[in-house]
């Protein structure tokens, strides 16, 4: 058991690898993958982007939240001897031996300007802003691009409609990296259209719940205000007491 | 040695110990471990890096001078400038705009909406990007944003909770403000658009979090601040806005007192731009990329602290400088993930942590820096955690008992995020538990401001995790995306009021850089270091040793 003025040193000793790099020393096998056409030798096991930097690459573009969540990785690579193109984000992706990939840093996609106000929620605001959209030729590559395994095509579907609620729901996962507008032989720009449709959905078909309309018109009137003037002037001890002794809802 | 065995994403060692955990959880479905007592908690904080011995020092020079900070923060407040003053000419202006914002996550992105709204036309605004608008951490928030709009709840009651997890050292002015703006900052995502989760009554869905007295976190799935990043961003390119990126500050310039225009570098072509601005709102984020006390973290690859290093050379005042939050659910494998987020939400929602003998061993939900330091009691002093393939320790958080409480189906549509990242590595969380350890997450303190994000610097606003005194010394969960929003539509208000009254432009200098070496080297600070770091490197340490500069 380590001294418990070590364990800091402990933790750090074990996390080395994911903060400093990965010693060589300590790697028991490699693979060969190949970015933009350079092979290069790399331990197994990390994903595209762990793998890029330790072949030497400091990334400025093409790495943003490296979680998942900001669509800034984007990249597309084919296995030696599949005839298959794919796609993935590389944060979230585990190198595979043989893949040769780039990276998309930006996806040139038209988006429409709009004011949310001055639209309602159906057919006319999608056509509107995005006649295009009418031009989906249902081949479904949208849907196979995707790495968030969004059924990309069947909201496009939905939006073709005028179903604004399911093109909302079935888009909600979209993290508008754009990779399905790349992979568009109809040219269309799927995540912007998405982005409209969640917009119309979550202002129009779900409206606001009457108890924060209250709670806001509460505070507009100052219903607050003596109590927070109390809050404000206790002292620590006071205010301690009152944390401990404040009753919980359950969870 | 030879390749291990996988079953359902796990090596055959670990699957050992979640039979231990299988075993156990019909027991625990109706049993959770009671809250600590304050003095529990104060024993188990003994633990937690804050506290732990080492990993600080006192800060040698400026506003601060003698307060303590993790030795990654004091590193950077003793560096010098990127910029030698001989080397750029700063005055000639390439932009003239009356309010620069600086980081474009929640907060600065909404001081640009709401600045907008209160009269300052869209061409006398600059909001700047280090990476991509939208790559921050705010994107990358899961669990909630906190509102005391339930009627059994109130501002006030909010306040109280995050006053005890900050241990009552939070800022009161200002945090009055975070509560008592919520309700109208969900009003306000409602009306933007934003797809908040809902009950069949429509009604919010909310759910509490650690510390929290009240079920108040609303939360849009698993992606929280995915949402409100792209709903806000969306408004934001509607108006037009003029925003530039990979173009991150690397100095601020001023007339002496105030703030008047900032230094901004071209990361691709290696060329500076300079920018003169009347009013400045720096929302940069926080310091997750420093990785104090060695930490892995789960902030975005831009969180380096920036912020605080250009306001602190410029004389801003910082306060809580000496605590960090690490969030207790890192991931701990599989390795590609480790430190990444695992939602709070998830214990909300009935996830347990549990110890390899399978005991749920500490209340799921107790505020983020007393849960975490049980994790590592757990695994160094009791010696009771799973130890990984490449020899981190960690303790399960069942997963499973989410489905057990809130039946099947839960987990993929309150959770597709976290579903979906560790479906990617042949783990079911619907099924097997995962392994998880703290990880650093959050930025407590920063640069100290009023309740409108006015800093003691002239013309220089803050907003979100780079600013300090809100949270105190611990924030809750669901209180930094509803700072962001809050603080930046203030800054943004704030900044527009003072704006009315056309001040002038500020001749633009770098006086105070100069002035900060001259108090460096007068306190012996001898260092090759540069600050602001702008990107962490995780090169390959087998290429770093063969780099030459040739260019």
């Amino acid at each position: 058991m380590p001294e418990k003025d070590n364990i800091m040193d402990t933790i750090a000793e074990s996390n080395k690898s994911v903060v400093t790099g990965i010693d060589e020393k300590d790697i028991e096998h490699w693979i060969k993958i190949s970015i933009l056409d350079r092979e290069y030798k790399v331990p197994a096991g990390l994903t595209i982007m762990q793998a890029m930097e330790f072949a030497g690459y400091r990334f400025i573009r093409s790495c943003g939240c490296r979680a998942g969540f900001c669509g800034a990785c984007s990249t597309v690579y084919r296995i030696e001897g599949d005839y298959r193109l794919k796609t993935a984000m590389a944060c979230q992706t585990r190198i595979e031996d043989g893949m040769y990939l780039t990276q998309i840093p930006f996806t040139p996609a038209e988006r429409a300007n709009y004011d949310i106000n001055k639209l309602s929620p159906g057919i006319e605001a999608l056509l509107t802003n995005y006649p295009e959209i009418l031009r989906c030729l249902g081949c479904n590559a949208c849907t196979k691009a995707c790495p968030q395994d969004i059924d990309v095509m069947e909201y496009i579907a939905a939006g073709k409609r005028g179903d604004v609620g399911l093109m909302a729901e079935l888009s909600f996962d979209c993290i508008q990296c754009g990779l399905c507008a790349i992979r568009c032989p109809a040219e269309l720009a799927q995540y912007n259209y998405a982005q409209l449709a969640r917009r119309l959905h979550g202002k129009y078909q779900t409206p606001a719940p009457v108890y924060l309309e209250n709670r806001v018109k509460e505070i507009e009137h100052g219903k607050f205000e003596q109590d927070f003037d109390k809050l404000l002037k206790a002292s620590e001890e006071e205010l301690r007491k009152m944390y401990t002794s404040r009753d919980k809802e359950k969870a | 040695m030879a390749e291990l065995k996988f079953i359902g994403g796990y090596p055959e060692h670990m699957r050992k110990f979640i039979d231990v955990v299988n075993k156990t959880r019909p027991k625990r479905k109706d049993y959770t471990p009671e809250a600590m007592t304050m003095q529990e908690r104060d024993e188990v904080l003994k633990v937690h890096p804050d506290y732990a011995p080492g990993g600080k020092r006192a800060i040698s020079i400026g506003p601060n001078k003698g307060d303590m900070a993790p030795h990654e923060l004091a590193d950077l407040l003793e560096a010098y400038p990127l910029i030698e003053s001989n080397e750029i000419d700063v005055t000639k202006p390439d932009y003239v705009v009356d309010l620069l914002i600086i980081g474009g996550g929640l907060a600065g992105t909404t001081a640009a909406i709401w600045a907008n709204d209160k009269g300052v036309a869209k061409d006398k605004i600059l909001l700047v990007n280090k990476l991509r608008h939208g790559d921050s951490n705010s994107i990358m928030a899961q669990g909630g944003t906190q509102a005391a709009d339930r009627e059994n709840d109130s501002p006030t009651i909010h306040f109280l909770d995050a006053m005890g997890g900050g241990h009552f050292t939070n800022k009161p002015d200002v945090l009055r403000a975070l509560v008592e703006d919520a309700p109208l900052i969900i009003k306000w995502l409602c009306d933007l658009g934003a797809m908040i989760d809902r009950e069949d009554d429509g009604s919010f869905v909310e759910k509490a979090g650690g510390g929290t007295s009240r079920r108040r976190m609303h939360a849009c799935k698993d992606y929280t601040g995915l949402e409100e990043l792209r709903v806000i961003r969306d408004e934001f390119r509607n108006r037009e806005i003029p925003y530039l990126e990979y173009l991150p500050v690397v100095e601020f310039l001023t007339d002496g007192n105030r703030v008047t225009g900032a230094v901004l570098y071209n990361l691709e072509t290696g060329d500076y731009k300079i920018v003169q601005a009347k009013a400045t709102i720096l929302a940069t984020g926080g310091f997750g990329r420093l990785h104090v006390r060695g930490f892995p973290t789960t902030n975005h690859y831009g969180a380096t602290c920036d912020g605080v290093v250009l306001a602190y050379r410029v004389g801003a005042k910082l306060r809580d400088t000496d605590t960090v939050q690490y969030h207790p659910t890192g991931a701990a494998y599989p390795q590609q993930i480790i430190g990444l987020l695992l939602t709070e939400k998830l214990r909300s929602m009935g996830a347990q942590p549990v110890n390899k003998d399978g005991e749920a061993f500490v209340f799921p939900l107790e505020p983020r820096d007393v849960e975490m330091a049980s994790f590592i009691r757990e695994c160094y002093v009791n010696e009771k955690g799973i130890i990984t393939p490449t020899g981190m320790r960690g303790v399960w958080l069942d997963t499973p008992l989410i489905e057990v409480k809130n039946g099947e189906g839960t987990i993929e549509k309150s959770f597709p995020g976290m579903y979906r990242m560790f479906n990617r590595f042949d783990i079911d969380i619907r099924k097997d538990p995962v392994l998880v350890f703290p990880t650093l997450h959050y930025q407590n303190g920063g640069v100290e401001s009023g309740p409108w994000g006015k800093t003691n610097i002239d013309s220089l606003w803050v907003a979100g995790e780079v600013s300090g005194g809100v949270h105190g010394k611990n924030r809750l969960m669901g209180n930094s995306t509803l700072d962001c929003l809050v603080f930046g539509r203030r800054s943004g208000i704030s900044t527009a009021e003072y704006l009315k009254s056309n001040p002038p432009h500020g001749k633009l200098t770098i006086d105070h850089m100069n002035n900060y070496v001259k108090l460096l080297k007068e306190a012996g600070v001898d260092t090759t270091r540069k600050a602001p770091v702008l990107l962490p490197d995780y090169r390959g340490k087998a290429v770093l040793a063969r780099m030459i500069d040739v260019f």
